[in-house]
């Protein structure tokens, strides 16, 4: 990989050269500012630094472009847009609505669409790059998630960007609710529902945010200056954070030939990443622009201007506001009453299952780093098959091998093990049968449904192709105190070395009831202790999966 | 009869009795009379009411074959052995239902504990009439509404057309679910009366609107607008059915983020000559 040198002009040695070059405009400016600031050598450093040569670590620049995108189409919306819930009566060009009472702000809405040049455009972009910057963060959260990067040092910018995630949702909702057309409108009437359900302060924040009663006076006019200044400029700040945190910490990467944890293997920003970031921005741009010339996105002429008297039955939230939505539909109509007060039913799905979703993500990494079991970094390559398992030509990809269930594919099982003990075996028959507490393996039916011959088998440990499940265990032993790895501790895997290593303390009796079937599932191959450093690293797919599963667990 | 009498008299007026003129103005009289008549008939073919017995009659001919088993014989509903209402009485009916039933193909309908669905209608116009007017006349239920849609104002039947049907039929026209595993039906393929039809019917779980919730004229208007339903402007491009977030969230995820991703993978991704110079 050849080293980037900064962009200063070509210096040649002929003279007359160097002082024409001198001359050029781009180099009296960089030196008139530098003489000033003293910015070289924040550029310098800034154009040198390395990203990590792996796709999916661009994932979050989608969200950064889509949010760009949002700003310039949204001040293009803000020449236009009235927000304000004054009635008039609309006589603009779309004939279905002529003659109807509206606000300003669905009657300026329609204006935009019908009137406006380039409005509707505008507004499709906006609508559509709000939906993506929505979904495009979900997948930068999901890759952060999978590749395990919110782990120590980074949780502080897991938080933040848990943050931003919840701006963008609030501000999405504050977006679509402004057209006061009847969808948005009958979001807002939820939205204040649920506010109000809110023990102690529901009324007080209603009546703060909407100025009285809905259909408040004031709601379009606050959700206005809350959509175009406080959030976006929440978020632009936040997204400095995170972007200036991902800086300082340095990108994680995938396991690879000379990347440590300490360095960082891929290209300089300059110029390289520069020009596919650059073109990675266009790209957004117009798949953007695409999705918003060609396809409608909240045709609200259909939808009428808003009355509290006309809601529809199909109402629905924009998609990352849909599993509130639905949490509220499923919501049995229980009653809960608490030291005599009546803690509504919305309360439940919209507030405390929403509190709970964002409080895990935000308590995520430390959660792990607290509770998770020990990691066993998968094996290099595929365990042997055991005798007979192996059937040629039938080939899986490995993201199938991982997460379909079989004899040769035991990684995955023994990652969702504790998952489908507990789940499906130890807690059903727990619950239902007394003599649960004597090992599962006991279980008079369970022996019948298994059969005793392969039961014998499996508490032996002596399935063909087996490698001694019980040896590990054996040498372990129940009491024994949580074992460090020292042997491994000098060696610096992708994230390793801030992961915490523990032992499944606590739950060994838990486990020993369920011992012959940890036996069965266990046989991660003993092959992995013996591995040298320097060998092949796992695949990103198999690092992906297994940290998929780690955390699942 | 009548005209028969007035034939042969006007045939045997040559041959008149003895006060000349009282007989002549009688028989002018009555030959014109007969004449009327006579063209009457021959263009007609038989008397307007005689006409509308004789549809009746036959929708009820039409009746007692097909709709007899769960409707009884006199159209006063039919109880199976439990007690339950195999079909509802058809004395309340009235033509609007009938006529929305039947033109739609809902009735008649294979089996009763389900909801009736569009289909082919199993009659042709005339038997459809005839069934019509025979269920007309069981009771005093609505009469099939005359829809005119000239001067009918389109923005007019948009607010009834909010008002009143939005809440199940979505502000689109294109159905939703209702409890209890019933549904709105779409309205794309609603024809002017069937839609007028069902407004004063109230087909199943569909309330009545009588003429005094949405009067004539406003009934003009919203079938107007369910005809703008039809196929509205669509001026921002493929409308996904216009139905909201749902189908839009979908093609966010997978038109959207699918296209994102192939420009992240096709920019990010390093091209084969260059990896393979680099290994």
């Amino acid at each position: 990989m050849s080293k980037q040198t900064p962009p200063l002009p070509k210096v040649t040695p002929s003279a007359k050269a160097k002082a024409a070059s001198s001359r050029t405009a781009t180099f009296k400016g960089a030196r008139w500012v530098d003489d000033r600031l003293g910015g070289a050598k924040f550029a310098r450093t800034a154009l040198n630094k390395v990203f990590p040569d792996h796709w999916s670590f661009m994932i979050g620049e989608l969200s950064l472009y889509s949010f760009v995108v949002l700003l310039l189409t949204g001040v293009y919306l803000t020449f236009f847009f009235d927000a304000s819930s004054e009635k008039v009566i609309y006589d603009g060009s779309y004939a279905a609505l002529r003659g109807v009472e509206m606000t300003h702000a669905y009657k300026s809405s329609l204006d935009l669409s019908f009137d406006v040049r380039a409005g509707l455009l505008m507004r499709q972009i906006h609508h559509w790059a709000a939906l993506l910057f929505l979904a495009t963060m979900v997948v930068h959260l999901a890759r952060v998630f999978f590749t395990g990067a919110f782990r120590k040092p980074r949780e502080l910018n897991w938080m933040v960007g848990c943050t931003l995630l919840i701006l963008a949702i609030f501000n999405g909702f504050a977006g679509y609710s402004l057209l006061d057309d009847q969808l948005s409108g009958t979001g807002l009437r939820i939205a204040y529902s649920i506010a109000l359900s809110i023990p102690l302060v529901g009324t007080w924040v209603t009546s703060l945010l909407f100025g009285g009663e809905f259909p408040g006076p004031d709601i379009i006019e606050r959700l206005y200056v809350i959509h175009i200044l406080l959030i976006p400029a929440a978020i632009t700040v936040l997204l400095g954070v995170h972007l200036f945190i991902i800086v300082r910490q340095k990108h994680t990467q995938f396991p690879g030939p000379g990347r440590r944890e300490d360095n960082v293997v891929g290209e300089r920003v300059f110029p390289t990443y520069a020009a596919k970031a650059i073109g990675l921005f266009f790209l957004t741009v117009s798949v953007l622009c695409l999705l918003g010339g060609l396809v409608q996105i909240n045709p609200i002429w259909i939808y009428g201007p808003f009355d509290p008297a006309e809601v529809s039955a199909a109402s629905q939230p924009d998609w990352y506001m849909g599993w509130l939505d639905g949490a509220l539909r499923i919501m049995p109509g229980w009653e809960v009453r608490l030291f005599g007060f009546e803690l509504p039913n919305p309360f439940f799905p919209a507030v405390l299952l929403a509190g709970a979703t964002f409080g895990l993500l935000y308590a995520w990494p430390f959660l792990e780093a607290r509770h998770a079991r020990p990691r066993h970094p998968p094996p290099r390559r595929p365990a042997p098959p055991a005798a007979g398992a192996h059937r040629p030509g039938r080939r899986h990809h490995r993201l199938l091998q991982h997460l379909l269930p079989g004899r040769r594919r035991r990684r995955a099982l023994h990652h969702v093990r504790p998952v489908g003990e507990l789940g499906a075996v130890d807690v059903p028959v727990r619950a239902v049968h007394p003599a649960a507490h004597r090992g599962v393996g006991d279980l008079p039916a369970l022996q019948g449904a298994v059969g005793p011959r392969r039961l014998a088998h499996r508490q032996q440990g002596a399935l063909a192709g087996d490698p001694g499940p019980a040896a590990p265990r054996a040498r372990q032993g129940p009491r024994r105190p949580p074992r460090r790895r020292t042997a491994r501790r000098g060696r610096r895997r992708r994230t390793g070395r801030h992961r915490r290593r523990l032992s499944p303390t606590g739950t060994d009796a838990q486990l020993e009831q369920v011992g012959w079937m940890r036996q069965r599932l266990r046989r991660v191959p003993a092959k992995r202790a013996t591995r040298s450093p320097g060998s092949r690293r796992s695949s990103p797919t198999s690092t992906w999966c297994s940290q998929l599963v780690t955390s699942t667990v | 009869m009548t005209e028969a009498a007035a034939e042969t008299g006007a045939e045997a007026e040559p041959a008149g009795g003895a006060p000349a003129t009282r007989h002549l103005a009688r028989w002018t009289v009555g030959a014109a009379l007969g004449l009327t008549l006579v063209v009457t008939f021959l263009l007609t073919g038989r008397s307007p009411a005689q006409a509308d017995g004789d549809l009746v009659a036959e929708g009820r001919q039409l009746y007692l074959v097909g709709c007899v088993s769960c409707h009884g014989t006199q159209g006063q509903g039919v109880k199976d052995a439990g007690d339950n209402e195999r079909g509802p009485s058809l004395e309340e009916a009235g033509e609007a239902a009938a006529y929305y039933y039947l033109s739609t193909g809902r009735m008649p309908l294979g089996n009763p504990d389900e909801q009736p669905h569009r289909k082919d209608p199993a009659y042709d116009e005339h038997d459809i009439a005839a069934l019509v007017a025979y269920v007309g006349s069981l009771g005093d239920g609505p009469a099939l509404p005359a829809v005119d849609l000239d001067g009918a104002s389109l923005s007019r039947g948009g607010k009834v057309f909010r008002a009143n049907c939005q809440a199940c039929h979505s502000a689109s026209g294109s159905g939703g679910a209702l409890s209890y595993g019933r549904a709105a039906p779409a309205l794309s393929k609603a024809e002017p009366e069937q839609v007028a039809g069902a407004v004063r019917a109230g087909p199943g779980q569909m309330p009545v609107f009588g003429p005094s919730t949405i009067s004539d004229e406003q009934l003009d208007d919203l079938v107007t607008y369910v005809e703008y339903l039809k196929a509205p402007e669509d001026p921002g491009g493929v409308p996904l059915g216009r139905i909201g977030p749902v189908p839009e969230g979908f093609v966010a995820w997978f038109v959207g983020v699918t296209a994102l991703l192939a420009c992240v993978f096709w920019i990010g991704t390093r091209s084969p000559i260059r990896r393979r110079k680099r290994s």
